[in-house]
C-alpha cells in the first residue's frame, strides 16, 4: 500500500540558509517532510500566490496541518513545541523552562549578533560570486572584523559549556549550521575558514561536532552538486 | 523583602525598557541597577561577567542569569504565567503565528527601527550628529515593512494575535523614540497602524516604564 505524501511542506531552495535551518531542525526531530523547490531566479517568490504564505517574500515558508508561518526561527521553535517530547531530539528545546531560556538567550544572540555580519560574508563570498556580482571588499573586511569579536565570545563561552546553551546540542547551536557551513566551504577563502577550524580552539571543537551530526550531513546532500 | 529580580540596565535604552515594560505588565518587584552606558560601563567589568556582548540589559531572578531581552520577557512572561497580563497565547498553531510576528519585529522591524532611533533619538541626547544616508535608508526599508503590518493589522487586532502579547509589546520602546520623530509620518499615515500605535502606547504599564526615563 503506497504511503501517503508527509504532511509538512518546506517551500524554497535547499541551498538557502534559512530554509537549511528548518530542515535540519526537521531531521533532528525525524520529521518527514516535502521540500517544494521555488526558482528564485525567476522571482517565484514575489509571485502573488507564494506572497500569500510569506508576506516578505522570502524563504522558506512552511505549511503543517492547516497552519502557513514563516521566519525559520519561529518554524523551529514551532516544531520542537509540537513534537517537544515525543519524536527525536528530545533536548532540542530543553524540557524545562530554565534550560529553554538559556536556548532562547543563545538563539537570540545569534540572530542579533552573530547572522547579520556571517549573513553578508555569506551572499559576499559564496553568492556573489556565483551570480556573477563584484564582491565589496569593504563589505567583506568590515563584517569579518565584527564577526570575529562575536566569535571571541563564543570561544570563552564554549570554553565553559560543551554547547552554546549548556551541555546538550540544542535550536541555538542548530541556528548557526547553515551560515557557518558557506563560510567554511567557499574556496579561495580559507582565512575566512579558518575563523571556525582553526583560530579559535573552543570554536574549532565545537564546530567539528555540530557539522558531523548526520541531521546536518542529511540536509547538505539536498544541496545541487557543483 | 528584597527583589529577586534584577535588570542590570539604562531606563532609556530600548532593549532595558523591552524587560521593564514586561515586568510592569506582570506586576512584578525588581530592583533597576543603573548602568551608565554614556560612560561605556557595558563594555567593561563586572557588567561583561553579566553578559559577554556587552550591551544592556542584563537580567538576574535567583540564580538564574540571562541576557537578550526578548529571551528574557518569554523567560518572565512563562515563568510567572499566573500574574498580571497574560503575554502569550497558549494554543499551539496561535502561539506559532504569534512567534512568527515575534521574529518579524525582531529581524526586520527592529533592524531598522533601531538604527533611526539611534540616529534621531540617542545620538541628540549625546550631541552626536546623525547620518543623513542612514536615515534615508532605514526609512525606506521601514516604510515597506509598515505596508506588510498595515494589512497584518487590518486582519488581527494585534500583531501577534487576537489580544495583545509579547509580540507588540516588544516594539513599543523603538515606537517611545519613533513617534517623537521626523519617522512618525509612516505610521500616522496607515489608519491600522496607527490605531495599533495608539492603543498599545496607551497601556498604563507602558506608563510605568516611561516614568522611569530621567529628565
Amino acid at each position: 500500500m503506497a504511503t501517503p505524501p508527509p504532511a509538512v511542506k518546506v517551500y524554497g531552495p535547499a541551498l538557502s540558509t534559512a530554509v537549511s535551518r528548518v530542515l535540519a531542525c526537521l531531521n533532528e526531530k525525524d520529521i518527514p517532510f516535502q521540500l517544494i523547490p521555488l526558482n528564485m531566479s525567476k522571482g517565484e517568490h514575489k509571485n502573488p500566490h507564494f506572497l500569500k504564505i510569506h508576506p516578505f517574500g522570502q524563504v522558506p515558508a512552511f505549511q503543517d496541518d492547516h497552519i502557513s508561518l514563516f521566519e525559520s526561527r519561529a518554524i523551529c521553535r514551532y516544531v520542537c513545541e509540537k513534537h517537544g517530547g515525543e519524536k527525536g531530539n528530545k533536548q532540542l528545546y530543553g524540557t524545562n523552562p530554565l534550560a529553554k531560556a538559556s536556548i532562547d538567550q543563545w538563539l537570540e544572540a545569534e540572530g542579533q549578533s552573530f547572522n547579520p555580519p556571517s549573513s553578508t560574508l555569506v551572499f559576499q563570498l559564496a553568492f556573489a560570486p556565483r551570480m556573477k556580482i563584484k564582491q565589496d571588499e569593504g563589505a567583506i573586511r568590515q563584517n569579518k572584523e565584527k564577526l570575529k569579536k562575536v566569535l571571541d565570545v563564543y570561544d570563552k563561552r564554549l570554553a565553559e559549556t560543551r554547547y552554546l546553551a549548556g551541555d546538550e546540542f540544542t535550536l541555538a547551536d542548530l541556528s548557526h549550521l547553515p551560515n557557518i557551513h558557506y563560510l567554511v566551504s567557499s574556496s579561495d577563502h580559507e582565512d575566512t575558514a579558518a575563523l571556525f577550524t582553526s583560530e579559535r580552539e573552543n570554536v574549532s571543537r565545537w564546530w567539528t561536532e555540530i557539522s558531523t551530526r548526520q541531521s546536518w550531513k542529511n540536509v547538505i546532500d539536498l544541496y545541487p552538486k557543483p | 523583602m528584597m527583589a529577586t529580580i534584577k535588570v542590570h540596565g539604562s531606563p532609556y535604552s530600548t532593549a532595558t525598557m523591552r524587560v521593564t515594560a514586561t515586568l510592569c505588565e506582570k506586576q512584578l518587584e525588581f530592583e533597576l541597577l543603573y548602568i551608565n552606558v554614556r560612560n561605556g560601563d557595558h563594555k567593561k567589568e563586572p557588567f561583561l561577567s553579566h553578559n559577554p556582548f556587552g550591551q544592556v540589559p542584563a537580567f538576574e531572578d535567583g540564580d538564574l542569569k540571562l541576557f537578550e531581552s526578548r529571551a528574557i520577557t518569554q523567560y518572565i512572561n512563562h515563568e510567572y504565567a499566573d500574574k498580571g497580563t497574560k503575554l502569550t497565547i497558549s494554543e499551539s498553531k496561535k502561539m506559532a503565528i504569534m512567534w512568527m510576528w515575534s521574529e518579524v519585529e525582531s529581524l526586520h522591524f527592529d533592524q531598522a527601527a533601531s538604527k533611526l532611533v539611534w540616529e534621531l533619538g540617542i545620538k541628540p541626547l549625546f550631541g552626536a550628529p546623525l547620518d543623513p544616508k542612514i536615515v534615508e535608508e532605514n526609512e525606506a526599508k521601514l516604510d515597506s515593512i509598515l505596508s506588510v503590518y498595515e494589512k497584518r493589522l487590518s486582519e488581527s487586532k494585534y500583531l501577534g494575535g487576537e489580544c495583545f502579547t509579547l509580540v507588540d509589546l516588544h516594539h513599543l520602546p523603538s515606537l517611545h523614540y519613533l513617534m517623537k520623530s521626523q519617522i512618525k509620518k509612516l505610521f500616522e499615515s496607515r489608519p491600522y497602524v496607527s490605531a495599533w500605535v495608539a492603543d498599545i502606547t496607551a497601556r498604563p504599564a507602558w506608563a510605568k516604564v516611561i516614568a522611569m526615563i530621567p529628565n
